[in-house]
């Protein structure tokens, strides 16, 4: 089970409305969260190597996100469920509607990307394990499957941590894991005749979380005009007067 | 009641910076009381460094042989066993942090807040979206913890020169089992930490090659300096992965940065925005790095370097 979030492009610069009230999304370009669409690749590559019986996509939001539902049928997910909410949820309701879905679905894998690059949370996937009751590999730049375990090379800070977990279990991915397919059209087509459930987050009996309140938005900081310089030496100059050298 | 709860981070013997930067954030919401637990096999160490640093009132060191790793599965219900006694738990937002809180603050049913930038109040903070290209001021609703990871770029560290008490605590939970640590492997460790050093030099796709990147090293050498990249560098195989500066690698602040060979793409920029002094080398005018950086010099890098070097 992939789970895919529907977010502002990531070629798109965001730009913060002018009364403070939010971000401008409006005829923005949407697309599947790049890590998600990551992990939707990976997900289809298990099951190409006989590891899988079948991939489901999942999305949660309003009608529209069945676009990137489509699309991910287009790459080659057999079947797609869509939860309804009433506007964006946070990173706790998702996963609690997240665990509802694997209750249903009893999936091997639950393969999330690890952070949406709209809110930049990187919650949803740790949330869900925990929830759930089960191990967890974020992070995830290699994946292995045998015999029930997965073991899984970590990006962390320290350099790249192979972690071992027994199945079913939560994964997140990075960018390195793998460049997704393009879709072609033909495949278009055919997504277009696989199934999409849609069910409304109340059916499924989830409680929404407290959410965070946002009180504001705003630009960031503007760093100051910078100088050109001519030469080296007029660089290393400018770096001594600043104290820096 | 207001207490602080920080998790530290460490490698088994010493304290990272990350923790001292998380004190900062957490001195910064008004609350008296800040205790900062140490999970790890023997904790004895970290614990006493932890003790050290300004403003800690108390050090809970809680020993477990299976705590050798930081495995989230194992910690979380740790933090959350002992997180009732705190109306704010917090910790780094490091891929340390970032992996084992949202475990633990599901199980205390909150959401998290990721990336406290700025405090407002002790539960009101700013925090970057959209990849930095927007902030958004959060409050947490009244009812539950105050769960978040601090950005550590965007505080310093606390100062030493404390003297808290360390108490023991024993393990409130058992080892899943279902999660094992296997190894990890880094770098070998030379020069100074990409995270905390005062001046570092990354390169970008321009180096072309991980031999030609030994220019990169040379002049990092020479300037005491730490090594980053883009992540086009990265992905081609010139660096390894943990050189990797921007939204999906290390957020950092150092004094000084070089940025050498790159575009400046706005993934590449979220991680530096909290620089001192931006340099930016590019034989591109147009480059959109030279948009942000406080000096920029066109031409060739590797005429440039070399000259560099000399000069220096
Ligand atoms: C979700 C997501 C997350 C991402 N996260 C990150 C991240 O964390 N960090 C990151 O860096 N990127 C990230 N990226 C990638 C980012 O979008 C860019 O692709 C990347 O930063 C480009 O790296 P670069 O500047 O080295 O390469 P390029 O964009 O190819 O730039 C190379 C530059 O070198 C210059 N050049 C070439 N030859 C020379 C020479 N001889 N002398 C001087 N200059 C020369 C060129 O003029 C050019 O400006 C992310 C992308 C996505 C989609
Ligand atoms: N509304 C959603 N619909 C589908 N997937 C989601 C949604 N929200 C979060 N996710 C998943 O959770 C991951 C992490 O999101 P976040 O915790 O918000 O950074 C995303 O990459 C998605 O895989």
């Amino acid at each position: 089970m992939v789970a895919l979030k529907r977010v502002v492009d990531y070629n798109v610069r965001v730009r913060v409305k002018s009364d403070g009230s939010g971000v401008e999304t409006d005829g923005v370009k949407m697309s599947i969260n790049p890590f998600d669409e990551i992990a939707l690749e990976e997900a289809l590559r298990i099951k190409e190597r006989g590891q899988a019986e079948e991939v489901i996509v999942c999305s949660m939001g309003s009608a529209d996100v069945q676009q990137q539902l489509r699309t991910g049928l287009a790459m080659g997910a057999d079947r797609a469920i869509h939860v309804e909410t009433s506007g964006a949820i946070q990173p706790l309701t998702a996963a609690r509607i997240l665990l509802k879905l694997i209750e249903k679905e009893q999936p091997g894998i639950a393969f999330l990307g690890k952070q949406a690059i709209d809110d930049d949370c990187n919650q949803t996937g740790q949330m869900l394990a925990a929830l759930w009751d089960r191990p967890q590999a974020t992070f995830a730049s290699k994946v292995d499957i045998e015999n029930g375990t997965a073991t899984v090379k970590r990006e962390v800070d320290a350099g790249l941590e192979t972690i071992a977990i027994d199945l079913p279990a939560v994964l997140t991915s990075d960018l390195r894991l793998n460049e997704p397919r393009f879709v072609k059209l033909p495949d278009i087509m055919k997504a277009k005749r696989k199934s999409l459930d849609a069910m409304a987050m109340d059916e499924l009996g989830v409680e929404p979380a407290a959410e965070l309140e946002a009180v504001s938005f705003e630009p960031p900081p503007k760093r100051g005009g910078g100088k050109m310089v001519e030469s080296v030496d007029q660089l290393v100059s400018e770096l001594k007067n600043k104290g820096l050298l | 009641m207001s207490r602080i709860l920080i998790i530290a981070e460490h490698d088994g013997t010493t304290l990272n910076v990350a923790t001292a930067k998380t004190l900062t954030g957490a001195r910064a919401m008004g609350v008296d009381d800040i205790d900062v637990v140490v999970f790890a096999a023997d904790p004895a160490a970290v614990a006493g460094q932890a003790a050290e640093l300004a403003g800690v009132s108390r050090v809970l060191s809680v020993a477990g042989a299976d705590f050798e790793h930081p495995l989230a599965a194992r910690l979380a219900p740790e933090v959350a066993a002992i997180a009732g006694d705190y109306s704010h738990i917090l910790a780094p937002s490091t891929t340390f942090g970032k992996d084992l809180l949202p475990r633990a603050a599901a199980l205390m049913g909150v959401n998290q807040v990721s990336d406290i930038m700025e405090v407002i109040d002790a539960r009101t903070f700013k925090r970057p979206i959209y990849a930095g290209n927007a902030i958004v001021t959060v409050r947490v609703p009244e009812g539950g913890p105050v769960v978040a990871t601090i950005r550590t770029a965007s505080f310093a560290a606390s100062d030493g020169g404390g003297s808290a008490s360390v108490e023991e605590r024993q393990p409130q939970a058992s080892d899943p089992g279902h999660t094992r640590f296997v190894k990890v492997e880094g770098s070998d460790g030379e020069g100074p930490d990409l995270s905390s050093a005062p001046i570092v030099v990354s390169g970008g796709r321009a180096l072309g090659s991980s031999d030609n990147f030994a220019i990169i090293y040379g002049l990092a050498k020479k300037l005491g300096a730490a090594v980053g990249a883009s992540r086009a560098a990265v992905d081609a195989g010139y660096v390894p992965n943990e050189l990797q500066v921007g939204q999906t690698g290390k957020i950092i602040a150092p004094d000084l940065y070089f940025a050498i060979g790159i575009s400046g793409a706005i993934q590449h920029l979220t991680g530096i925005k909290d620089a001192g002094t931006i340099v930016a080398i590019n034989k591109d005018a147009e480059a959109p790095i030279f948009e942000i950086a406080d000096l920029g010099l066109v031409g060739d890098l590797f005429e440039i370097i070399p000259e560099l070097e000399k000069a220096l």
